[in-house]
């Protein structure tokens, strides 16, 4: 038996909690009325989607839409088949310099695409992909994360499986595809769920590689729209807030469990 | 964490005449993923340092001049504030994210009702874009018509720009980045308190021991490895947070919020100085790369099991 919670320490879980979902609830709050009421809060005030309405006839929201679902399937698509292969190279092959490829390939997880900004720029653009989405997916497909988690899991998969899969006459694809991956299916949707947050919320590397409605995600879309020079409405822009978070966040609370638990195993190496 | 040794290799049925065959295999596996790892990491790592030595000749090409980027580099004020900045930014924003982290951790590991509201509460910033969250965080410092300001108003204080001011305006994003934050570390803590033995509190509580006292002597120390984990990557990962700065203060006023990658963003960008921002990435490579031998060398060897 635990010991019971002092009073006072519920009460100040609790506040926390409350301070915690404040400015979300805000933003809801926002989105959900009119401009007269985007300061003010009294119970009397109507609610409304006009802003919703308003937000998604101003800017072209349903292409950006479309676009960040087209990235985040590309990036996880292109890292889950890209990892899996290497992984199962590291995890059950023995060869020359396999030590070295490894530490290669862990070099990512100290220095990121992300900071990389500049030659990935120069890159990207002498291939004459500018403005692209597999311009925005491709520094990011092979990842130095998901191999990592895939070689860890491979390596602990018993021994035997594979034998009973060779006597059967399976070759190493048939192995991996009949044996490892199917082992695997934690991993993988712990690592789907992060690799899917992080790119449907990745900003800095969309916003210098893409300038134009065709390509933007929507992050890109939503600081364009809200940038203050073009002078919209407060209550406007926090829908459009509000819509780009809103996918993940349902996703979320829907998932809560495994959402958690996937950012736990994904951290914890 | 454990790497098991000698394992058959898979492709092998007789290891020593086909051991040739067994290596074309793997890296047949392993060479879409080392293409584009030597194109996007490794290459544009190579790449930064060499431009770092040239600038860009007005007729096109490039011409060697040594060290003098680094040169221009140490007497431009804007590089010793941005990475200054970003000293304070990890100082104000690692450990008070890190302390609310370990609260939060402790109260919903607990028996307590509604524990999983709670975690959803403290986890929920998480989720976010933080491009959303610095939206929704500009209405609050808007002068005189955002919440703080009116809040203000309420006891008869005058209207404060907040992000306008270099007093306020890196604590303000801090406070923002501690709430977008801390309930990510919180479920590192989670995970550790998990694994540790009820059996410890318990007989903490049979000998009479204090919440508090327990706490400090036995919780916190086995807890020391999360700590110093989470640390480590709290600051690696205070180097990468910018996008917030793009859309709230643009680095202003007067370079008093902008943070190392966010001017090597600018110079490249805006003021089209690629050799220059190269030179800046650089620096950003070094601080990365300390910061990365640290965890993986010294940190893991220590901690463990101490």
């Amino acid at each position: 038996m635990k010991r019971r919670t002092h009073p006072l320490e519920a009460i100040a879980a609790w506040l926390l909690a409350l301070v915690w979902l404040a400015p979300l609830a805000y933003a809801f709050w926002s989105a959900f009325h009119p401009a007269a009421y985007a300061a003010s809060f009294s119970l009397s005030a109507p609610w409304t989607l006009e802003n919703f309405v308003r937000a998604w006839n101003q800017a072209p929201f349903g292409r950006y839409y479309l676009n960040t679902i087209l990235l985040v399937l590309m990036v996880l698509a292109g890292q889950l088949v890209l990892s899996t292969l290497a992984a199962y190279a590291f995890a059950r092959f023995t060869f020359k310099g396999s030590g070295i490829a490894f530490a290669l390939v862990l070099l990512q997880l100290m220095i990121m695409p992300d900071v990389l900004i500049v030659e990935n720029y120069r890159a990207i653009s002498a291939l004459g992909l500018l403005d692209t989405i597999p311009a925005i997916a491709l520094p990011y497909l092979a990842s130095a994360f998901a191999i990592f988690l895939l070689r860890q899991t491979f390596k602990s998969i018993p021994q035997e499986l594979v034998e009973a899969a060779r006597v059967e006459g399976a070759g190493p694809l048939q192995i991996l595809w009949r044996v490892y991956v199917p082992l695997a299916r934690p991993t993988y949707v712990a690592f789907g769920l992060v690799s899917i947050s992080y790119h449907w919320n990745n900003f800095l590397w969309p916003l210098i590689v893409t300038n134009s409605v065709g390509s933007r995600p929507l992050t890109v879309g939503l600081a364009v729209f809200g940038a203050p020079e073009t002078g919209v409405d407060w209550s406007i822009i926090t829908a459009a807030t509000v819509m780009t978070m809103a996918p993940l966040l349902i996703a979320f609370l829907l998932f809560q469990r495994q959402f958690v638990q996937s950012f736990m195993r994904a951290g914890i190496r | 964490m454990t790497d098991q040794t000698a394992i058959p290799p898979v492709a092998s049925r007789e290891p020593k005449s086909h051991a040739w065959w067994n290596a074309v295999n793997a890296w047949l596996l392993l060479l879409p993923a080392a293409v584009l790892l030597a194109a996007f990491t490794h290459y544009p790592i190579i790449a930064t340092i060499r431009h770092s030595f040239f600038i860009a000749r007005r007729s096109g090409g490039e011409l060697f001049v040594g060290f003098d980027n680094y040169r221009a580099m140490f007497e431009d004020a804007i590089f010793w504030k941005a990475l200054t900045n970003n000293f304070w930014f990890a100082l104000g924003t690692v450990p008070t994210s890190m302390a609310l982290a370990l609260l939060m951790a402790l109260w919903v590991n607990r028996n307590m009702r509604g524990r999983g509201f709670l975690r959803l509460a403290y986890f929920t910033p998480t989720v976010l874009p933080m491009i959303a969250v610095a939206n929704i965080w500009l209405f609050f410092y808007t002068p005189d018509y955002g919440l703080l300001d009116q809040l203000r108003g309420l006891i008869g204080l005058p209207g404060w720009n907040w992000l306008g001011d270099p007093s306020t305006v890196m604590g303000c994003l801090i406070v923002m980045v501690i709430w977008k934050e801390a309930g990510f570390f919180m479920i590192f803590y989670l995970a550790a308190l998990q694994q540790l033995s009820p059996d410890l509190e318990e007989a903490a509580a049979v000998e009479g021991a204090g919440r508090w006292y327990t706490f400090r002597r036995i919780t916190f120390p086995l807890l020391m490895p999360t700590t110093l984990f989470v640390a480590i990557n709290a600051v690696i990962n205070s180097f990468k947070l910018v996008d917030h700065l793009v859309i709230m203060t643009k680095g202003g006023p007067s370079n008093a919020s902008s943070l190392l990658l966010y001017y090597i963003y600018e110079v490249a960008f805006t003021f089209q100085d690629a050799a220059y921002a190269a030179t800046l990435t650089v620096v950003l490579l070094v601080v990365l790369s300390t910061l990365a031998l640290i965890k993986f060398g010294y940190l893991d060897r220590r901690i463990h099991y101490q």
